[in-house]
């Protein structure tokens, strides 16, 4: 299997992650942009199922892959108060091991959402599952429960009726999570060894299901940007201290996504803010009302941005000015945020249908579709020649023949 | 010299294994204990099958951080030997479950090795669960139960089924078979109380509407927080308030401040009712709310949560409180916020009283209209 390796697999490397892993929300650099190239695309339900295994719970997180290991949460239970993680084998879907502990916290949401929301994070050698009950566990790759924190019962009016769904971030050490609400609301830097508060910052009392973006400066210096509708939240992930606020409000859904060290924000439609190296500024670049994301988070590739809006509508704008470029209409409407690998975008909708948009055609191009039959909201793991997604009863290995 | 030997060796492992546990309990909030913890837990995980017993009866009583990872240990245990064909010690797990003085989710945890391993041993066991003091092992008889009438009403012989719906409904806690259970009986037209099987308080006396500008009415301070004897008047938005009998017919008890006051925005309503214990007894107090709230018993502070239309369910909330014998005063504060989209209109809750398995703990001062609702 070719790949082509982007500057961004050092800094996965330097993890002691493989590249080729997919370690959390939206990949190796939580963009949603992977380097694998010879994805299927033409989708054929026949030729490119490689395997799809039942799930003992319900679940809208985002799989993981290390090498050839595949980490899934779920939520199960009458009550949903069940913490499933489960450990399975990438080359069949043979579940190699399967923790459950009891939900600590309040599993109360949303009919559509479920538990098991946040997506995990790994380093390639420790595991860190939240679930939307604010629960959170460190295991390590062979299952092994390291540390456990149950942040509701810490903190009891941190909850959300409507379920939790930030996903977890891990930089330099420290495991970011955003318990973000309309009441007791704060987003905690963690330390990963032991699950202690290094800080704990308060947070705008509003609900909020977005998940952190992570900055890396020339200078090696690591910024967490927050988001949440007060903005954007430059923080330093060793301290919590606040270096910078981009006050004019953001989305509480879709997510924003860096590249190029301009962070793409939906905030007015989508504004980008050009970072400073130093991690201590920004300064608005653009703004653009024409794109518009609704639930699935921003992509950018190729110096284009592309967004998906509530209709199914891709949009796609130029990543320099925020021109509007084309819109293709797909099949919507999605719950999860679309992935894009070798120039061509991956996005699951809500009924489960596979979509594949061909991004180097003038306008785009629907290149493939492939109907899975179940409701999908999370985001797709691309890892190793494979796409790997989930719906509250599966989870599905869509890869060429060759590559199973 | 060789017997006193092992005898040492054994009582020395023992000794780690109480140690490696009394780590475990005493993990605190806030990640305290939670590096001594992981050793000891490892210490625990390399324990035989023979342990799982003792692990589980150390979750008696555990708090929620130990009581999971002692299910961690539990977990790498049983995994462990039976992905290598092993066996678990069936006859200890289920004289653990069996005995009812266990905690309810260690009981639970015991069924579940046990029918991970042994699916008749397991169904065997379900017949007496019903009535069980964890819900979850109760659920598994309920849904036994249900399967039953549900062939007898197949056969024909509706009568039969009727009598096993009953028993089914009585032991049923979730909400799921309790709904299920009462659409059978009333397809079969029999009368179901579910205001009297949840418990739901339905006799109010409610005072407002109080502001609730700019969400400040959460935290004032209004009247009612004060002195809450039924015959103080208070400054309300609108003029005088005073105390008004409310009561509410609907099935799960839904307490509506919009049908005294109308679709107001921005204020705040106070309910409060009394509810006679027979007894002093701990007890839970179970809120549906997707208003904020505050709630008092007895004048104290139970929890208050200033969320605003993200949700309401059934038992939304569990309060654990103590009950004094003879009348309690529970106090109920709804603030309704500016919103004004369609899901925003709710000015409501409900509330019953309940033990911890959800099962109803009436008033002894109840009218207890009886009102059969079908």
């Amino acid at each position: 299997m070719k790949k082509v390796l982007l500057t961004f697999t050092f800094a996965a490397l330097a993890n002691g992650l493989a590249a080729g892993d997919w370690p959390g929300f939206r990949g190796p650099l939580g963009n949603g942009v992977s380097d694998e190239v010879e994805l299927p695309i033409a989708l054929d339900a026949k030729k490119h199922i490689a395997w799809r295994i039942d799930l003992p719970g319900r679940g809208l997180s985002s799989p993981l892959v290390v090498g050839n290991r595949v980490f899934v949460t779920a939520s199960g239970g009458t009550r949903q108060d069940r913490l499933q993680i489960l450990c399975l084998n990438a080359v069949d879907g043979s579940v190699i091991w399967q923790r459950q502990f009891w939900a600590m916290g309040s599993t109360v949401c949303h009919d559509k959402t479920s538990i098991a929301a946040p997506t995990p994070v790994t380093d390639g050698k420790l595991l860190f599952a939240l679930f939307s009950s604010n629960d959170l566990f460190c295991l390590d790759l062979d299952g092994n429960l390291q540390w456990l924190r149950g942040l509701t019962v810490d903190y009891p009016n941190a909850r959300n009726s409507l379920g939790m769904a930030s996903s977890l971030v891990l930089t330099g050490g420290v495991l970011v999570t955003q318990v973000e609400n309309d009441s007791e609301s704060f987003t905690a830097g963690l330390r990963k060894e032991n699950g202690a508060n290094l800080w704990k910052l308060s947070r705008p009392k509003s609900s909020n299901w977005t998940t952190a973006t992570v900055q890396k400066t020339k200078s090696g210096a690591e910024s967490v940007l927050l988001q949440s509708g007060k903005g954007i939240h430059a923080v330093n992930p060793k301290t919590g201290e606040v270096a910078w606020h981009y006050a004019d409000g953001a989305s509480t859904i879709p997510s924003s996504v860096l590249a190029g060290g301009v962070l793409y924000v939906p905030s007015h439609g989508v504004t980008a803010l050009e970072l400073a190296d130093d991690g201590k500024s920004f300064k608005q670049k653009w703004r653009s009302s024409r794109l518009r994301p609704d639930t699935a988070s921003l992509l950018v590739h190729r110096d284009r941005v592309y967004s998906l809006n509530s209709a199914g509508v891709l949009g796609c704008g130029d990543a320099a000015s925020g021109q509007r470029l084309w819109q293709l209409r797909l099949d919507g409407p999605f719950g999860g945020s679309p992935v894009v690998a070798d120039n061509h975008l991956y996005a699951f909708n809500e009924e489960g249908m596979a979509q594949v948009v061909d991004l180097s055609a003038p306008e785009g191009r629907i290149a493939g579709q492939m109907e899975l039959g179940e409701m999908i909201l999370c985001s797709p793991a691309v890892s190793n020649g494979a796409i790997y997604v989930r719906s509250n009863e599966r989870i599905w290995k869509i890869a060429r023949k060759t590559q199973l | 010299m060789m017997v006193l030997g092992l005898a040492s060796l054994g009582q020395a492992a023992n000794d780690e294994f109480d140690e490696s546990v009394a780590v475990l309990r005493a993990v605190g909030g806030e990640g305290q204990g939670n590096e001594a913890a992981g050793r000891a837990l490892k210490h625990l995980a390399k324990g035989g099958v023979d342990t799982l017993p003792a692990l589980l009866a150390a979750m008696d009583g555990a708090n929620p951080f130990a009581a999971n990872y002692l299910r961690g240990a539990v977990e790498v245990i049983a995994g462990d030997a039976l992905a290598k064909g092993g066996e678990l010690p069936l006859v200890e797990l289920g004289e653990f479950l069996l005995n009812r003085s266990h905690d309810t989710k260690p009981r639970a945890l015991a069924f579940e090795l046990i029918r991970r391993v042994d699916v008749k041993a397991a169904e065997q066991l379900i017949p007496g669960l019903l009535g069980d003091p964890s819900v979850d092992l109760r659920r598994e008889a309920v849904a036994r139960l249900f399967g039953q009438a549900e062939g007898l009403v197949k056969a024909g012989n509706k009568p039969a089924a009727v009598l096993l719906y009953r028993q089914a409904l009585d032991a049923a806690r979730d909400l799921d078979q309790i709904q299920a259970v009462a659409g059978a009986l009333r397809e079969l037209d029999r009368k179901v109380n579910l205001t009297r099987h949840f418990g739901f308080l339905v006799d109010w006396q409610m005072a407002g509407p109080f502001h609730n500008k700019d969400r400040a009415g959460f935290a004032a301070v209004f009247g009612p927080e004060k002195n809450a004897a039924l015959s103080v008047t208070y400054d309300g938005v609108k003029g005088k308030v005073k105390w008004q009998p409310y009561s509410t017919d609907d099935e799960y008890g839904m307490v509506d401040f919009n049908k005294p006051y109308g679709d107001l925005k921005e204020v705040t309503g106070y309910a409060q009712t009394e509810f006679v214990s027979l007894t002093d007894r701990p007890a839970e107090l179970r809120l549906g709310c997707k208003n904020a709230w505050k709630i008092w018993l007895n004048g104290e502070l139970v929890f208050e949560r200033d969320e605003y239309h993200r949700g309401m369910r059934i038992d939304q909330y569990q309060l654990p409180v103590q009950l004094e014998k003879g009348s309690n005063t529970i106090l109920v504060k709804a603030c309704q916020n500016e919103q004004v989209e369609d899901w925003t209109v709710q000015w409501q809750f409900q509330l019953r009283v309940c033990d911890a398995t959800g099962t109803a703990i009436h008033s002894a001062a109840k009218k207890n209209p009886e009102v059969a609702v079908k």
